[in-house]
């Protein structure tokens, strides 16, 4: 990534610099308000945030609204917290992650390595697809869900996010395949390789870091959507995000706001870990899905 | 090529088309479930389509009726507020703090990992977050209060005129840190030798990113605004988690609009129509990005 | 028929033609180099015989086999190139035995040809290390060594040497051409360098726009240039092309040259000279800047050596020569003099032309004369 190169050579003075850094200080403060909210909250019982005391540190440390939000909370008509839709989540990532990424892969090497009349054109049909608003396929989807028997489901779930995924995939994988020098696939093909032995000898023990940028935005994309998980499943098969918006949204009873918080950071978990843990690559992913970078 | 067909056995026919098959169930899916699905949606807007297709056409009729609809005005007068805000908002503060953070800043590794880290979120969780620190109960206003100052009054998200700036500043807290980003990686791009000759022909820090630095960054606002544009329109996590498209109508954004004429009442004509003009708009903006990526990587 | 045999071949892209009807014959053991500047084709050409790019038209063959259809790895070719191609995942050892894994030979008789090969090469060291930890010379080297394994019936270079820094680029000529003389192989090396043309090769294929301009042996090339570009490419620094005009005096051909100061000099060709017949024809004249030198440098054994006086523009000293730059016909001439002659800028000088080592060429056509 292109961030990492040396800073430039503009000179500031002392005074400046004490404005600069105040400035970047006030900007943390303001990006991470919001996270500081939802961990503290989510800590106190449900009438220190009542009293006003959203901002404050709890008095009172408590667990409780974790443990009713993972395993007690209302969620539509039943009482089981969130565990079950993490669990569908899961289920429906993990499939959907592998399979549009291994399509990348297979995709991008094609499109770079084999090239043929018009493949310019067709990847230029699987780019687009990446963009279009998804509400112009949600009722043909939802009928041919119907028709393939996978309506409500989470096989359906991971089948509709493998179908929108690969776009993204393959523009990865080809983006990085194209830098991949073709001399070495020529080369493989002088030393007697296949397509699939150059794919796997030679393309693949290089393409870690791509794979690893990959998995990463399918894994934060899939989890986190909700327009896909609110058309297309039941009670029974909702994804993390729209169950967490059936709690924050549901109209009886009273407004626990800290299991809510709990709920929103339980649903942020996965995807902040993976930040946290591999930062570097999901910037990478989301300067190549916008840019040159 | 037409030389050695002659002597093409069935193997080789194989091994020549190989590449082809293992492309072709990416390019069927993608043409059945991309542009298949876009032409039964755009097919359906001139139906007589409610709660189930049908297929008796109407004409223009579900789009006279979608652009008479006063949802579907407050919609685009909301998508044209936020999105003209969101892209402005986005653009000058990721701009700003790019420039900020390019001075050879101590931890900028750190601060941008926190300026960032929002994007890594779902926008149900920003909204959720949001919702309560805004609300006027609990939140922002209720602290302040709570503090001393007894009239403080913060009600945007209950107030129908000023709930979609809620929005606004959600959509911005979630994504600026992402453009941020964009802008830093162009002026890392930025030839340092260049900045070396102008300062020696004498030029201040401000004229450089003035005349020099920030005109160079033309790609990189391409980028941002291509970007932003495009979440713009398809916004609808943020509002349903957010404000659920209230009070009342006041924060109906199309893609909320298309799902609820759709799927809640049962207009599916007018919801195919209304999703139909979200995909022109977003292709106005997209197609001819792609097409000059395209061209340019030739 | 020869070894290697290019028949007719030709490649276009759609309705763009990159190389034009092109015949090469290429004995067993020889040295083929294929030069010209980037674009000219022959890099078209050396996949052609790879199998890489398909063929538009005509054949190639190999020991009297049609390559048509032929998959690169059943040719029997090994390739050489430019970035080195080596699989930077495997270590050395791997990525010379992977060609032979691939063609299904064991492992045993893998081993015994890598350290065969290995030992020629003398990277014994090398051969458990990946790619990215070799120099630039050490990775020729492997990428030598990996086509060595194969031992295969044709070696197909493309540019190797480029990416080296200039002395190591020198060392590695001489290692090539010590292995061809050693081990007798059939090469086809591309190249836009003129000068390893010259060095490495037993021909040249100088070419050009997509056609062969000229095939011959170097001395051929560099002694008789078939046309102005081949004239202009081979040879640094090149050729000396200046207008002039012959005139026949006695039977003998006399070009007529204009200096700069508005007079004209001449300049007999040696006699017989088939220009004799061309009397009063506008030529382009060429003459090598080691053929026009001072009087006391001029070639001994040349019986057209003529003076010319004119004002010197520039000096170049370059340690072992100095060039000086005039002007004839309008066009700045190099001529080449031993170091230690005091020529000055400014001055007029004597130049010694030796005219046994000129060519004409038709300024329309731009092809060889006589």
């Amino acid at each position: 990534m292109a961030t990492n190169a040396s800073a430039n050579v503009i000179r500031t003075g002392g005074g400046a610099r004490f404005v600069i850094y105040t400035l970047l200080a006030l900007f943390c403060i303001y990006y991470l308000l919001p996270l500081y909210v939802m961990v503290v909250n989510s800590l106190k019982p449900l009438s220190e945030i009542q009293a006003g005391g959203m901002m404050s540190l709890p008095h009172e440390w408590t667990l409780a609204p974790w443990r009713s939000a993972w395993s007690t909370a209302q969620i539509g008509v039943a009482a089981t917290g969130l565990k079950p839709y993490f669990l569908n989540s899961i289920l429906m990532v993990v499939p959907a992650v592998a399979i549009s990424t291994v399509l990348g892969a297979l995709n991008g090497y094609v499109l770079t390595k084999w090239r043929f009349t018009g493949d310019t054109v067709v990847f230029g049909l699987l780019l687009f697809g990446c963009f279009i608003p998804f509400q112009m396929v949600l009722i043909p989807m939802a009928r041919m869900l119907g028709l393939m028997g996978l309506a409500g489901t989470v096989p359906g779930l991971i089948f509709v996010h493998l179908v929108y995924g690969i776009g993204f995939s393959t523009l990865y994988f080809r983006n990085y395949y194209q830098q991949f020098p073709t001399e070495l696939v020529r080369a493989a093909m002088i030393d007697g390789a296949g397509f699939f032995t150059i794919f796997r000898r030679i393309m693949l023990p290089s393409s870690g870091p791509i794979a690893v940028v990959c998995i990463i935005w399918q894994f934060t994309n899939i989890w986190n959507d909700f327009l896909f998980g609110a058309s297309f499943s039941d009670y029974d098969s909702q994804p993390m995000t729209v169950a967490l918006n059936n709690l924050v949204q549901s109209s009886t009873g009273v407004k626990e706001y800290n299991v809510h918080f709990a709920g929103a950071i339980m649903a942020a978990l996965p995807t902040l870990i993976v930040y946290i843990v591999a930062g570097r690559y999901f910037v990478r992913g989301l300067m190549a899905g916008s840019v040159k970078g | 090529m037409s030389m050695t067909a002659t002597r093409r056995s069935g193997n080789d026919w194989l091994r020549d088309a190989l590449p082809k098959i293992v492309l072709s169930p990416s390019l069927a899916i993608v043409l059945v479930f991309v542009y298949g699905f876009i032409l039964f949606t755009f097919y359906l807007s001139f139906t007589d389509s409610r709660i189930l297709p049908s297929y008796g056409l109407v004409g223009w009729q579900n789009y006279s009726r979608l652009f008479s609809v006063r949802a579907w005005g407050i919609a685009i007068d909301n998508l044209l507020i936020f999105g003209s805000l969101y892209i402005v908002i986005c653009c000058v503060l990721g701009l700003a703090l790019a420039i900020l953070l390019d001075q050879k800043i101590r931890a900028e590794g750190f601060i941008r990992t926190i300026y960032l880290y929002p994007m890594a979120l779902s926008f149900i969780v920003t909204g959720t977050a949001w919702k309560w620190f805004l609300d006027p109960g609990i939140g922002l206003q209720a602290v302040v209060r709570s503090w001393g100052w007894e009239s403080f009054t913060f009600e945007w998200i209950k107030d129908s005129h000023m709930a979609i700036y809620t929005i606004v500043i959600a959509a911005v807290w979630q994504t600026s840190g992402f453009v941020m980003a964009m802008f830093l990686a162009g002026l890392r791009g930025i030839d340092n030798e260049v900045l070396k000759a102008a300062q020696i022909d004498g030029a201040s820090n401000w004229s450089l990113y003035r005349r020099i630095v920030i005109p160079q960054l033309r790609p990189a606002f391409m980028s941002a605004f291509v970007v932003l544009a495009h979440m713009a329109i398809k916004s609808y996590d943020l509002v349903i988690a957010l404000t659920g498209g209230g009070p009342g109508t006041a924060t109906e954004l199309p893609a909320t609009f298309m799902y609820s004429y759709t799927f809640t009442r049962n207009q599916m004509g007018i919801g195919a129509a209304s999703a139909t003009i979200m995909l022109m708009s977003i292709a106005a903006i997209m197609v001819p990005y792609i097409w000059s990526e395209l061209r340019e990587k030739k | 028929m020869g070894f290697l045999d290019i028949k007719k071949a030709t490649k276009s892209y759609g309705s763009v033609r990159v190389l034009h009807e092109t015949d090469i014959s290429v004995e067993e053991g020889e040295f083929l180099v294929l030069v010209g500047p980037s674009g000219c084709g022959k890099s078209t050409l050396l996949n052609m015989i790879a199998g890489l790019e398909e063929v538009t038209s005509g054949d190639i063959a190999i020991k009297g086999r049609s390559m048509n259809g032929v998959r690169p790895a059943d040719r029997n070719i090994a390739m050489v190139f430019q970035s080195y191609a080596l699989y930077p995942n495997m270590n050395v050892a791997q990525n010379m035995a992977f060609g032979l894994e691939m063609h299904g030979i064991p492992k045993p008789e893998r081993d015994k040809a890598v350290a065969q090969v290995a030992d020629l090469l003398q990277i014994q060291p090398l051969l458990d290390r990946k790619p990215g930890q070799l120099s630039g010379g050490q990775r020729q080297r492997v990428a030598m060594g990996r086509a060595l394994v194969r031992d295969p019936d044709v070696f197909l270079f493309d540019e190797p040497l480029s990416n080296l820094d200039a002395k190591l680029r020198v060392d590695m000529r001489t290692e090539i051409k010590k292995l061809h003389q050693k081990l007798g192989t059939t090469i086809v090396y591309v190249t836009h360098d003129q000068i390893e043309a010259l060095t490495l090769s037993t021909r040249i294929a100088v070419m050009f726009g997509g056609h062969v301009q000229q095939l011959g042996t170097p001395k051929e090339i560099y002694d008789n240039p078939a046309n102005i570009f081949v004239a202009g490419f081979m040879g640094s620094p090149s050729m000396n092309l200046f207008p002039a005009r012959v005139a026949v005096e006695n039977g003998n051909a006399i070009a007529r040259i204009d200096l700069a100061d508005g007079a004209a000099a001449s300049l007999p060709f040696p006699p017989g000279n088939a220009m004799a017949a061309h009397d009063g024809r506008d030529i382009v004249l060429g003459i090598r800047p080691e053929a026009i030198t001072d009087e006391d440098g001029a070639d001994r054994n040349s019986k057209a050596i003529h003076r010319i006086e004119t004002r010197v523009e520039v000096t170049e000293p370059a340690g072992s020569d100095t060039f000086v730059v005039a002007n004839l016909g309008g066009k700045e001439v190099t001529g080449r003099f031993r170091a230690d002659v005091d020529v000055r800028p400014g001055n007029t000088f004597p130049f010694a032309v030796n005219m046994e080592k000129a060519v004409a060429f038709d300024p329309k056509t731009e092809q060889r004369i006589g």
